[in-house]
C-alpha cells in the first residue's frame, strides 16, 4: 500500500465510493479509499436501496432530488456493462391518522413549490396503483412516480469503478485503527497493513464512524443500532411502488428480479454494530405487514439478515469537517436514508474539500448543532 | 473449464461470468454472491458453493481451505410469510 497520499476515505461503501468519484472528477488527485473488508460489504450491502423525494425539509427534498437525478444519469456519467435496476415507480405512503394526512398534505405543498411530482391519493386510488392492498382504516396515501429502488451492490461497484478510472486507489481488507492528529490537524492513519501519512481524511465509516472519529480524538454524539430486513422468492411481478406505511413501521417493496424486501423499525432493537439475526423479527414483520399487504402471505422467505443505521440525536447526518480538527471530514450519521443521499451528498462534499460554493445548503449539517443545540427537525424519517 | 457451464442454476450465472469478475479483482465468495446475486436464489448457496468454491480454486490458484464460503442466513429453507404469524389473518 501507499504511505502517503492527498486525501485518505475511510469506508468504500456507497458513500466513500461516490465521494471518491467526485472529488476526483473534480480534479483532486492522489486518493485512497481504505475498506476493512470491501465495498458493499457495510450497510449499503445490506440496505432496503429505496430511494424517495418524499421529505418534509426542503433540504432533505433537494438532497434526494439531486441524487435521485444523478442515479437516473449514473449510466450516462459512468458507463459501465453493469446496470444498477432502477426500478422507478413510486413509492406510496400510507397515512392513518388526520395528523399524519396533514403532515402529507404539508409536505406535497413543500415537494410541488420544489418541482417534485407527489399527489395525495384516496385509498381508492391507492389501490389502483396496488390492487392488493388492503384498505381497510387507511385515510389517504401519497405517492411520487419518480421514486423507486436501486440494486445498492451494482450503485456501490459503478461508484467503484468509476472512481478507479480516474485514478482512485482502492485499498480492501485493510483497516484503519488509528489516527494521528497533530496541531489541530491528521498527519496519518495507522491501518492493520502500514501507515498511509495524509493531507486529508473523510470519515465515511458508516457504522464505525464513531470509532474513526474517536481515533482523531474527536467525539461525535452518534451510536450504530441494527436493523433487520428479509427477502422472498422471487414471484411474478405484482407490486410496483415502495409501500410504506409509518403507523406499522413497515417498508416493503418488490425489486424487478421479482423478490419482495421488507423490514420494520423496531424501536427495542440492539444499539450496537453487531449483525445478528433474531428469532422473533420475521414474526413481527410478518404481523406488521400481512394485514395490510395480505397477499405475501403465501410468498417464502429465502433469507433474512442485518445491517446497522449509524444514528445521529436527529437522524440527520453529519457533513463537513471538525473544527478540532480541519482536515478531517465528515460523511456519516445517515440513519436509514444514506444510500438514497449519497451521490448529493458526495458532491457537496467535494466542493467543501475543493472550497467551491455548495448547490445545496447544508452547514446547518455540521458537527457543531449538537453542541449548539440546533438539532434539525424532519418529520419524515422512517 | 468450459466458459459456458452454469455454476448457480436459480440465478443463471456462468464460469465465464465469474471468470470476468475475478479479473476485475471480486474474488472472494461474498464479494461475487453481491455482485451476481450467485448463492441468493432459492438453494440460498445449497447448489452453488462448493462449485463456487471449485471454481475459484481453478481461476486463482488458491486452496479450497482459504476460499471461504458465504455467510449461511436464516430461515434454513424457504418458509411462507404467513408461518410466521398472522396466518390468522382473514383476507
Ligand atoms: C436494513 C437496512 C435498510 C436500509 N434501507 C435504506 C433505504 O431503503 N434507503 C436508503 O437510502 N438507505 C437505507 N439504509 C441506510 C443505508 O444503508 C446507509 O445509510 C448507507 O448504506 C450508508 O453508506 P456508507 O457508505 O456510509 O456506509 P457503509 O456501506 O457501511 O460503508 C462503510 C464502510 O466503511 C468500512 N469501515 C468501517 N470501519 C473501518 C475501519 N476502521 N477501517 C477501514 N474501513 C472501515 C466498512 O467496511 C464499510 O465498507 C438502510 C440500512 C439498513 C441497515
Amino acid at each position: 500500500m501507499k504511505s502517503k497520499a492527498n486525501v485518505v476515505i475511510v469506508g468504500g461503501g456507497i458513500i466513500g465510493a461516490s465521494i471518491a468519484y467526485y472529488l476526483a472528477k473534480a480534479g483532486v488527485e492522489d486518493i485512497i479509499i481504505i475498506d476493512k473488508e470491501y465495498p458493499s460489504s457495510g450497510s449499503t450491502g445490506r440496505c432496503g436501496a429505496g430511494v424517495r423525494h418524499q421529505w418534509g425539509l426542503e433540504m432533505n427534498c433537494l438532497l434526494a432530488k439531486d441524487s435521485i437525478m444523478e442515479f437516473e444519469r449514473l449510466h450516462e456519467e459512468i458507463p459501465t456493462d453493469f446496470d444498477i435496476d432502477f426500478k422507478q415507480k413510486g413509492y406510496l405512503m400510507l397515512a392513518y391518522t388526520d395528523k399524519q394526512v396533514e403532515q402529507y398534505k404539508k409536505n406535497i405543498k413543500l415537494q410541488k413549490s420544489l418541482g417534485i411530482d407527489v399527489n395525495l391519493l384516496t385509498p381508492r386510488e391507492a389501490k389502483e396503483i396496488v390492487p392488493h392492498l388492503n384498505t381497510e382504516d387507511l385515510l389517504a396515501a401519497t405517492f411520487c412516480p419518480k421514486d423507486g429502488h436501486i440494486n445498492p451492490f451494482i450503485a456501490n461497484l459503478v461508484y467503484i469503478i468509476g472512481a478507479e478510472r480516474l485514478g482512485v486507489k482502492v485499498q480492501k481488507y485493510t483497516e484503519v485503527i488509528d489516527v494521528e492528529v497533530k496541531n489541530g490537524k491528521v498527519k496519518s492513519v495507522l491501518t492493520t497493513k502500514g501507515r498511509v501519512e495524509t493531507n486529508y481524511l473523510i470519515n465515511a465509516a458508516g457504522p464505525y464512524s464513531q470509532h474513526i472519529a474517536e481515533m482523531a480524538g474527536v467525539k461525535i454524539p452518534v451510536y450504530s443500532e441494527r436493523h433487520q430486513i428479509l427477502v422472498t422468492q422471487p414471484v411474478k411481478l405484482i407490486q410496483d411502488p415502495m409501500v410504506i406505511s409509518l403507523k406499522h413501521g413497515f417498508y416493503c417493496q418488490q425489486v424487478p428480479h421479482g423478490s419482495f424486501i421488507m423490514g420494520f423499525g423496531d424501536p427495542n432493537e440492539l444499539k450496537t454494530t453487531e449483525l445478528s439475526s433474531s428469532w422473533n423479527f420475521m414474526e413481527e414483520m410478518a404481523e406488521r405487514v400481512l394485514p395490510v399487504l395480505p397477499v405475501l402471505k403465501d410468498f417464502k422467505v429465502v433469507r433474512q439478515w442485518s445491517g446497522s443505521y449509524n444514528m445521529t440525536p436527529d437522524a440527520q447526518p453529519i457533513l463537513g469537517n471538525s473544527e478540532e480538527v480541519n482536515n478531517l471530514y465528515f460523511a456519516c450519521g445517515f440513519s436509514g436514508h444514506g444510500f438514497m443521499l449519497a451521490p448529493s451528498v458526495a458532491k457537496l462534499t467535494a466542493q467543501m474539500l475543493t472550497d467551491k460554493p455548495l448547490d445545496i445548503d447544508v452547514n446547518v449539517l455540521n458537527l457543531k448543532r449538537f453542541a449548539e443545540d440546533k438539532l434539525i427537525k424532519e418529520p419524515s424519517v422512517v | 473449464m468450459d466458459d459456458k457451464i452454469i455454476i448457480c442454476r436459480c440465478e443463471d450465472i456462468t464460469v465465464g461470468e465469474i471468470k470476468k469478475l475475478v479479473s476485475m479483482g471480486l474474488d472472494t465468495i461474498e464479494e461475487l454472491k453481491r455482485v451476481t446475486r450467485c448463492g441468493m436464489g432459492s438453494c440460498q448457496g445449497r447448489t452453488c458453493q462448493g462449485l463456487l468454491q471449485s471454481t475459484l480454486r481453478d481461476i486463482t490458484g488458491k486452496p479450497v481451505s482459504e476460499i471461504k464460503p458465504h455467510k449461511f442466513r436464516p430461515p434454513s429453507k424457504p418458509v411462507p410469510l404467513g408461518i410466521f404469524g398472522g396466518e390468522h389473518i382473514e383476507e
